[in-house]
């Protein structure tokens, strides 16, 4: 995994090489490259399987860690990219041209962590959260508790002492 | 043809009279019927806007008679709304045997009685119970299975899941677990069946009374309200 890290930073801005497995290892690449970089490894390098698509929010550092995990099946070996974006406008390069499904994904990322595809096909199409209206949810500036107790009403509970409760019911004479 | 020009096309346009709403005659002015406001002006020709009444009463030997052949014959609305819906299908198996209660999943709103909801109801499964309910015939009962059709259980703070189902369409038994087995399961429906007997499942009648209320509860969750506001 090594050798492909230094094929690669000869033509990609790549850096900050992890790997704490043989058949795994991570880079971080830049986000004008990104597609760039994916058709490369695809097509040549044979990494043809996109796992899957996410997203790390860096809050403290205002960033956005967008993740692609890529497999290849001729070497068994899994390959981690890593692209930080600015957390205030976040944008990123569709790439569903190379990968039909990855759509699905940026549908997802752009519906929970508000980051934009541009061209990406029906990205803004609500996917789960159908008249959404409130914040992205899955930013980790958006406090879940806050906006459940806001919209939905809650039951009172009725908490009982089991030991005392269980002599009411099994000795109502006691 | 371009779409533009399908458009502009007088021959192939169907025009479609509208009465706004402020110019309704007097005699519609008092009434109660409802507006189907989440439609567009066109839709709202195709769905009825009467609302649902409570269904009325016959003698009590008769209400009795016709109790003991509704909870005798309850056919469940196969809708898995969560993972309680798991639960189900063992029901149907020959080891709980399902059918000696006189009960059986079907497919569609129109066949069923007993709507399960089987645990978490997120935002958008909360419309199509919703719709789905409304479709049923009378005499219809709700069976809420796992805490958190209850209260919410593990999803007591999630963003996109209601807390409590009963505020949004009336329960008549719940079936606390999570998950309960099927034999919890198989114990609710015996309690509906004896509610039922004692003319004390009266859901559909609440939400018929209380449907200001409810309706009020579910647009004030569902913020993209486009469906009839009663689906029947």
């Amino acid at each position: 995994m090594k050798e492909l890290f230094n094929t690669l930073s000869k033509q990609f801005e790549l850096t900050d090489y992890q790997s704490k497995r043989d058949n795994q290892a991570f880079v971080t690449a830049t986000s004008s490259q990104l597609v760039s970089l994916l058709t490369h490894l695809r097509d040549i390098h044979g990494y043809t399987h996109l796992v899957m698509v996410t997203c790390v929010d860096w809050l403290e550092d205002g960033k956005f860690q967008v993740t692609y995990l890529l497999h290849n099946y001729a070497t068994k070996t899994d390959l981690g990219i890593f692209v930080f974006i600015p957390r205030d406008n976040p944008v990123m390069d569709s790439m569903h041209h190379l990968w039909e499904q990855a759509r699905v994904y940026q549908r997802e990322l752009h519906e929970m962590f508000g980051i934009d595809f541009p061209g990406s096909p029906g990205v803004y199409k609500p996917m789960i959260l159908e008249g959404w209206q409130g914040p992205p949810p899955m930013r980790r500036d958006f406090d879940t508790k806050v906006y459940c107790e806001d919209t939905y009403s809650n039951r009172e509970r009725q908490h009982k002492e089991p030991e005392q409760y269980m002599k009411e019911q099994l000795y109502p004479e006691d | 043809m371009k779409d533009d020009d399908i458009k502009n096309d007088s021959n192939l346009t169907v025009e479609v009279s509208q009465t706004p709403i402020a110019d309704y005659p007097d005699w519609r002015k008092d009434d109660k019927s409802l507006t189907n406001a989440g439609l567009s002006e066109e839709e709202q020709d195709w769905f009825c806007d009467a609302r649902p009444q409570p269904a009325k009463k016959s003698w009590q030997i008769m209400e009795n008679f016709f109790n003991w052949a509704r909870s005798n014959s309850l056919w469940i609305l196969a809708f898995g709304t969560g993972c309680g819906a798991i639960e189900l299908r063992p029901l149907v198996t020959a080891r709980y045997d399902i059918s000696r209660l006189g009960m059986q999943p079907r497919p569609t709103p129109r066949q069923a009685s007993v709507f399960m909801i089987g645990g978490y109801v997120s935002i958008k499964t909360l419309k199509r119970i919703v719709r789905s309910y409304e479709q049923m015939q009378g005499p219809k009962f709700v069976v809420a299975v796992c805490s958190c059709a209850i209260n919410g259980g593990m999803y007591w703070d999630s963003y996109n899941t209601v807390k409590r189902i009963d505020e949004y369409i009336p329960v008549d038994v719940y079936v606390t677990g999570c998950m309960p087995r099927p034999e919890a399961v198989l114990a609710g429906f015996s309690k509906l069946k004896e509610l039922i007997k004692a003319g004390k499942a009266e859901g559909q009648n609440l939400y018929a009374e209380k449907f200001d209320w409810y309706k009020e509860n579910q647009k004030s969750v569902i913020k993209d309200w486009n469906m009839p506001d009663y689906n029947w």
